[in-house]
């Protein structure tokens, strides 16, 4: 009997608001001192009453039209019910019955995922239970992330493996990204994920009991969890176990998944519409103006890129991935729209540029100051492009363009890193160096290509590095 | 003038209220000096405020900056106020003088002021009797000559019930328009803050200070729309046609008196309000439902009372078991069990749904008259410790009031006649939206 894993995800995704949902509170990073940024409002002193942050329901909406939901103009927020030290209140404001986006997808490169719903909810507080490695034997409470804006984003169960659960995600992040929602740092629980997986035989159309793993805090977390499941239920149903409904939490040092709470012992939430707050009353006018304002996305951009210069989709990763790498890509097209240097181009942000952004922490806001000038590297790509310098000679070009603030159409003639490509000047060298090595130029006519290293090196030697290598074995086939 | 005054009712209550106890607490130092300040300032040219000459007395469930709070709980013991309520800052801003916080059913959850976790307050007009409740002590402090006004809050009739048994006058507004910020929750979609005193005038005067949109609270309207102008002679007043078997006979020939009275100046019609006789449970399940989600908040954790348990659950249920007198819990359990899976259609769905079709009963019935007019309870006030064991007849008490709530609508309590042992009692008068000012010339005719 083959098996089919039916995955759904349930991912939270921290808004990048600069006050809280329900109040004026600003928010701040984790490393801000505990209970720093806190008010009457979200440590739900008595007698307060929650105040909606507008920037954070036009996120949401955002969010929706990015995942091609349905918006809907009127929608309720309810109160999700529990105790937990950390949740000042005794309950979350959520949206439960009418959520802010309904029916939406994300397409994959071959699929696509239907997402049943996102809605706006509050972050609660933070439960610390050790410091470092010491355990305490009492609790402590850092209310600075309770109200913190999220939207809750529910796919339906049309995820069919780890990897695409891992394709999804990594959709789904570009584009809250892209959008300037979340910086969707895992780490620091901008982004955080739940999965809920079950089996089903091969072509059945019913559903496994659903299992759900909590907590996961990282894109390998929800791919190897994942795996962990599918072999684990995989097994129980040989061996004729019953899968019973269940939480569990993923240990990654241990590689497998552990129960938390069965049924029996699941919450109820009593969910109720939350009547300090007047239901949300969308117009038609701020929908139109968010639309306007979130522009192509990066899919789009995309499909557009690999029509127009006849890339592969993993060449446009990076410059898709951000609208300030983007907009800096598309400074560089306004030089040329030649595939070549255009591909060039890409292969130098792609390397050079990611690697130098990457080690100089710099943030995507300020990747257009501090990036080298875009014509500079469309001139790097254009002498690539023209056999003009060799790949050393480009990678030299980028670092010393980037210390000496100079072009690199200057810099190529001062630093002297213009390949030679004249044919004749060349052609001379070959000829002197296929005398002294007789030997190496026959094994190479009998089809040694590996035989040329010494003839090379002659050329390169008499040219000081600068004879283009290819024009030396064109000559050499000639001969 | 108005140190002498509010001189004068620190004398009243250091001379009576050990009988009456309305207070929990009296500010007579703050009182003292804010009177003497605001004295000063305005003899020095300062234009007074709306409220200047007034002495206030506020229900224990209102935050006021740097003082106690309590909501007559054990849970809130040694609470501080970390803010203001909006309805408080108004009154300040228009000059009135705050002479202390009045007792309550803890969490205004009663009808006698017999759940204070303090003590009882006794009705200023017969100590044998209870006061009414939720906001008895402020009802009690403006019967007593405690203070000019007071403000309480109504939820079900904690307004109106307790004027009604001390003689005095008691609004309860229209939904939204005065702010809930800073009171503390009982039931958010039918508390609303209201004032008590002794004149028309002055119930006026506080609900002005004290109504308006405020940017805190979503729930209040942005703008209050101005009705029609309408003297009392111009009003429509709609009777009520009701089954009179659960009411106290004096209560009933009392209300044909008014009808009478009334008949007279303003015109009359008979109108049905035909599901009346599903606001008592309606109001309970609603009620309770959205307290005991409001009370979650009480948890010991944060502020009040905290009692340790061997975990965190059994610390939550020390700490809220002893913290809340048995009516709280009753209420949390009712509603929590209300709102549980499996029940919530049943019960709370089937209430909402109970409560739109109550509330059309009122839009029906506005669309022929301009007020409407009901006994404000069915029996005048009844002896402390009558009730306390039989929470349904206490429940029962609301019956005309709670409808109001539900409807989001405003109501007034109008001191009207007496029994034959002295007790008083009052005449409701409802109107539609934004129409108090109906209210206030419908009380006229009972002067």
């Amino acid at each position: 009997m083959e098996f089919e894993p039916v995955i759904g995800l349930e991912i939270h995704t921290q808004l990048k608001t600069k006050t809280k949902m329900f109040c004026r509170c600003e928010i701040v990073d984790s490393n801000s001192p505990a209970n720093s940024s806190i008010c009457p409002i979200c440590s739900a002193q008595p007698g307060v009453l929650p105040l909606l942050n507008k920037k954070a329901v036009e996120m949401a909406v955002k969010i929706g039209l990015a995942i091609n939901a349905k918006i809907n103009r009127f929608s309720v927020f309810a109160r999700k019910n529990y105790f937990y030290p950390d949740l000042p209140k005794g309950y979350q404001i959520s949206q439960y019955e009418r959520p802010v986006c309904e029916d939406g997808y994300i397409m994959l490169t071959d699929k696509k995922i239907r997402i049943k719903r996102a809605h706006i909810e509050e972050d609660a507080g933070k439960s610390l239970h050790s410091i470092g490695s010491e355990q305490l034997d009492f609790t402590l409470i850092d209310l600075n992330r309770c109200g913190v804006p999220l939207v809750e984003i529910v796919t339906e169960p049309d995820i069919s493996s780890p990897d695409e659960a891992y394709e999804f995600l990594t959709e789904l992040k570009k584009l809250l990204r892209w959008l300037e929602i979340s910086n969707c740092d895992m780490e620091k629980g901008e982004l955080r994920c739940d999965v809920n997986i079950s089996l089903r035989e091969n072509g059945s159309k019913k559903l496994g009991r659903k299992v759900e793993i909590k907590n996961l805090n990282s894109f390998k977390a929800v791919k190897d969890s994942l795996k962990y499941e599918i072999k684990r239920q995989s097994e129980m149903i040989k061996d004729n176990k019953k899968i019973e409904q269940d939480t569990r939490t993923w240990n990654a040092q241990k590689g497998e998944t552990i129960s938390m709470r069965s049924k029996e012992m699941a919450n109820d939430y009593r969910y109720f519409p939350e009547p300090d707050l007047v239901p949300l009353n969308l117009e038609q006018r701020l929908i139109d103006e968010i639309k306007q304002s979130i522009g192509k996305l990066p899919s789009q951009i995309r499909d557009e890129y690999i029509k127009k210069y006849s890339l592969k989709a993993d060449d446009i990763e990076v410059i898709t991935s951000n609208k300030y790498i983007n907009s800096y890509f598309e400074k560089i097209t306004n030089f040329t729209d030649d595939k070549n240097v255009i591909k060039n181009a890409i292969n130098i942000i792609n390397g050079q540029l990611l690697a130098y952004i990457n080690e100089n922490k710099i943030n995507d806001e300020d990747f257009l100051t501090k990036s080298p000038d875009p014509e500079h590297i469309y001139q790097i790509a254009d002498m690539i492009s023209k056999n003009e310098i060799s790949s050393a000679g480009a990678k030299k070009l980028f670092e010393q363009s980037l210390s000496m603030k100079k072009s690199p159409k200057i810099l190529v003639d001062e630093l002297g890193l213009k390949q030679i490509s004249n044919t004749d000047e060349i052609e001379g060298w070959v000829k002197e160096a296929v005398e002294i090595n007789k030997k190496a130029f026959d094994d190479f006519k009998s089809g040694n290509e590996k035989a040329t290293g010494p003839i090379v090196g002659y050329v390169m030697k008499k040219s000081k590095g600068k004879a283009n290598p290819v024009i030396v074995i064109d000559i050499l086939k000639k001969l | 003038m108005i140190v002498e005054k509010t001189a004068r009712y620190l004398e009243n209550i250091k001379k009576s209220d050990d009988k009456i106890k309305a207070f929990i607490e009296v500010w007579e130092y703050d009182a003292m000096e804010r009177a003497k300040r605001l004295e000063i300032e305005v003899k020095n040219g300062r234009t007074p405020g709306r409220l200047y000459g007034y002495v206030v007395a506020i229900k224990d469930n209102m935050l006021y900056k740097g003082k106690s709070i309590t909501a007559a709980s054990k849970i809130l013991e040694n609470h501080i106020s970390a803010y203001t309520a909006t309805a408080i800052e108004r009154l300040l801003k228009d000059d009135a003088v705050i002479i202390g916080r009045t007792n309550m059913d803890e969490f205004a959850m009663g009808s006698s002021t017999e759940n204070s976790s303090y003590f009882s307050t006794k009705n200023p007009v017969n100590t044998n009797y209870v006061p009414g409740g939720s906001s008895g002590g402020s009802a009690a402090a403006v019967a007593a000559d405690f203070s000019d006004v007071a403000l309480g809050s109504d939820t079900g009739g904690s307004i109106r019930q307790p004027a009604s048994f001390c003689g005095v006058y008691g609004l309860k507004p229209t939904y939204g328009t005065v702010s809930r910020y800073g009171l503390m929750a009982f039931s958010s979609s039918l508390d609303q803050i209201g004032p008590f005193a002794k004149s028309i005038d002055d119930i006026k005067a506080v609900y002005d200070v004290i109504k308006g949109y405020d940017p805190k609270d979503s729930t209040t309207y942005k703008t209050i729309p101005d009705v029609q102008e309408k003297k009392y002679s111009e009003l429509k007043i709609g009777i009520v046609d009701f089954d009179t078997n659960a009411m106290d006979k004096g209560v009933q020939s009392n209300f044909e008196k008014a009808i009478e009275t009334i008949s007279k100046i303003s015109k009359t019609k008979r109108i049905k309000l035909p599901h009346l006789k599903y606001a008592i449970s309606t109001y309970y399940i609603i009620s309770s439902s959205e307290a005991s989600s409001n009370l979650s908040r009480f948890d010991g954790i944060r502020y009040g009372r905290y009692v340790e348990g061997a975990d965190i659950n059994e610390s939550y249920g020390k700490t809220r078991g002893e913290g809340f007198g048995s009516e709280v819990k009753r209420r949390i359990i009712l509603g929590t069990y209300s709102l549980s899976a499996g029940y919530y259609d049943a019960y709370y769905l089937k209430a909402q749904k109970a409560r739109r079709i109550i509330k059309n009963d009122f839009v029906e019935a506005f669309k022929d008259v301009d007020v409407i007019m009901l006994p404000t309870t069915p029996t005048p006030a009844f002896k402390i410790g009558e009730k306390i064991n039989d929470p349904l007849s206490m429940y029962l008490n609301d019956i005309f009031t709670v409808p109001v709530n539900l409807a989001g609508i405003c109501a007034m309590n109008v001191p009207y006649g007496k029994s034959y042992d002295g007790l008083p009692y009052g005449i409701q008068f409802i109107s539609n939206n934004f129409c108090e000012s109906y209210l206030f010339e419908a009380a006229k005719c009972l002067l």
